[in-house]
């Protein structure tokens, strides 16, 4: 009963009456003959690692190794205590703190859990953070929440691509985003099929996105980015949760991520020869940080 | 199916900056490692792609160097791997190639210890921490490094398979993969062969003890 895309995954959770993270555990179990609690126990540890890097990103003076970037997480959680008013809301900009938080710790070469990579790294902490405070989730919730993001990142991984080289920036904050969606929708007692739903709307909105690292480095516009897309799937979710209905079947939007992957040039897969990467200021930043790393 | 289980998606747990240029650079460097066996004298890597483009900044060079001190992806000692490579009698160079590859992410690494023994794998990022090394010595293979892997390198005659299979057998080993490849017939072949249950090193000595074997390796 293994499944290889969305509409088995929807259907074998739907079917069984089951939530997608279940079907996961299940599935996980089976494939690596692993005990239940082993598996569990690991992917704990792996919620453990991501509360670490939200708690540093939030709490400590991080600044990468080329000097580009770090503070803003910090910046955005004194705005949220000091504001008079929040435009986007207060969950929204916990989420997007809390992805910033992780990304700065991603790029200041400090520890994280790739989801699905270390570029993407802080928008499923972000959003699930964000979620759990909201709804007081325990942390079973947030560890079954991981399992379900898992699930959606495992179809999008084994039938596209999850990498920036690969198929651009699409095809990574692009999965992360959607792999957030939903998972929060689960943690909000939404159904499989909402999960998906959220996977297609947030995925939808995200395609064409081009990988255009500043100097190669995994910084900018990565970090905002991964800000942005948590707060795509936090809205993606309530969008699925209100019944809205992608027009497009989830396995086809991501089949067009993948197709769109294929067509983009080199130039904009992580290759630092286009986009923002290729800007004046881009270029300058360039010489900069690796004229000066030259010197040390 | 590439990606088998759900921490290839949620993980690895990793020092940053990048899954594809960190992550799994240091798991191609370590493969590299386990295969040859014992600490290099020198290492030669070539890197290709978006490795060769942003190599740099990405600290792929520092996490090639962790793999091949034996480091895992969340050794914090990953940061300052170039400097203990260094101490540690590890020579290291990085040339960069404007050859184009299968993928973007490709590492040549030559490894050569102090008997002049050389060894040279080919590994490719795929994205995620993934990686998968492809060459081996010339030889074409496909490891994963996501279950056990036992390497043979062996005379390419009749039997020498099957013996293989049958130590595998006698330990209660199950092949979930093999993969024979050869230059050309009657000469050289290696096997690779993944593995349900660990391999340990009895059975590596039985493979070692057989005939026309030229050397094993355990992944």
């Amino acid at each position: 009963m293994k499944f290889r895309t969305i509409a088995e995954l929807v259907e074998q959770a739907e079917t069984n009456g089951l939530p997608i993270s279940e079907v996961m555990i299940r599935q996980e179990s089976e494939m690596t003959n692993r005990p239940r609690e082993e598996i569990i126990a690991e992917m704990e540890r792996s919620l453990d690692v991501m509360c670490e890097a939200v708690e540093r990103g939030l709490t400590e003076d991080i600044c990468s190794h080329s000097g580009l970037t770090g503070g803003d997480a910090k910046k955005i959680r004194t705005y949220q205590q000091n504001a008079k008013a929040l435009l986007s809301g207060s969950t929204i900009l916990n989420a997007v703190s809390r992805a910033t938080a992780v990304s700065e710790v991603n790029a200041a070469m400090g520890t994280i859990v790739a989801t699905p990579t270390a570029g993407a790294s802080g928008i499923l902490p972000g959003a699930i953070h964000a979620a759990a405070e909201l709804l007081n989730s325990d942390r079973e919730t947030m560890v079954r929440a991981l399992f379900t993001a898992g699930a959606i990142g495992f179809c999008i991984a084994n039938n596209a691509f999850i990498a920036g080289a690969a198929g651009g920036c699409q095809a990574e904050v692009g999965s992360a985003t959607a792999m957030a969606a939903a998972a929060v929708v689960e943690m909000a007692g939404g159904t499989p099929s909402q999960s998906a739903e959220a996977v297609s709307i947030s995925m939808k909105n995200m395609l064409g996105l081009v990988c255009d690292p500043i100097g190669g480095l995994v910084e900018a516009p990565c970090i905002k980015r991964n800000a942005m897309g948590a707060a795509i799937a936090m809205v993606a979710a309530d969008m699925a949760m209100a019944g809205v209905k992608s027009i497009i079947p989830t396995d086809e939007v991501i089949d067009a991520m993948y197709r769109v992957g294929q067509m983009m040039p080199n130039a904009l897969k992580e290759t630092a020869l286009g986009g923002l990467a290729a800007t004046p200021t881009g270029r300058a930043l360039e010489r900069k940080i690796f004229g000066n790393e030259e010197i040390k | 199916m590439k990606y088998r289980t759900v921490f290839d998606i949620i993980g690895p747990v990793m020092i940053g900056p990048s899954s594809s240029h960190t992550a799994g650079a240091a798991r191609i460097g370590k493969a590299a490692r386990s295969i040859f066996g014992k600490k290099p004298r020198r290492a030669d890597i070539t890197l290709y792609g978006s490795f060769a483009q942003t190599y740099r900044g990405h600290g792929t060079d520092i996490a090639l160097a962790g793999g091949l001190l034996d480091f895992d992806t969340f050794d914090k000692r990953m940061v300052d791997a170039l400097e203990i490579a260094k101490q540690g009698g590890i020579d290291i160079h990085f040339h960069e190639s404007d050859e184009l590859t299968d993928h973007p992410n490709t590492a040549r690494i030559r490894l050569e210890d102090d008997d002049g023994r050389i060894m040279e794998i080919v590994g490719v990022s795929i994205g995620g921490g993934k990686m998968e090394i492809v060459e081996l010595n010339g030889f074409k293979l496909s490891l994963t490094g996501t279950n056990p892997v036992l390497l043979v390198l062996h005379q390419d005659r009749y039997g020498v398979v099957a013996h293989v299979a049958s130590i595998l057998a006698k330990h209660e080993i199950n092949i979930g993969f093999m993969h024979v490849s050869r230059k050309e017939k009657g000469s050289q072949a290696l096997m690779s062969i993944e593995t349900d249950q660990p391999i340990d090193k009895n059975v590596e000595s039985e493979v070692k003890a057989l005939e026309e074997i030229h050397a094993v390796a355990i992944l």
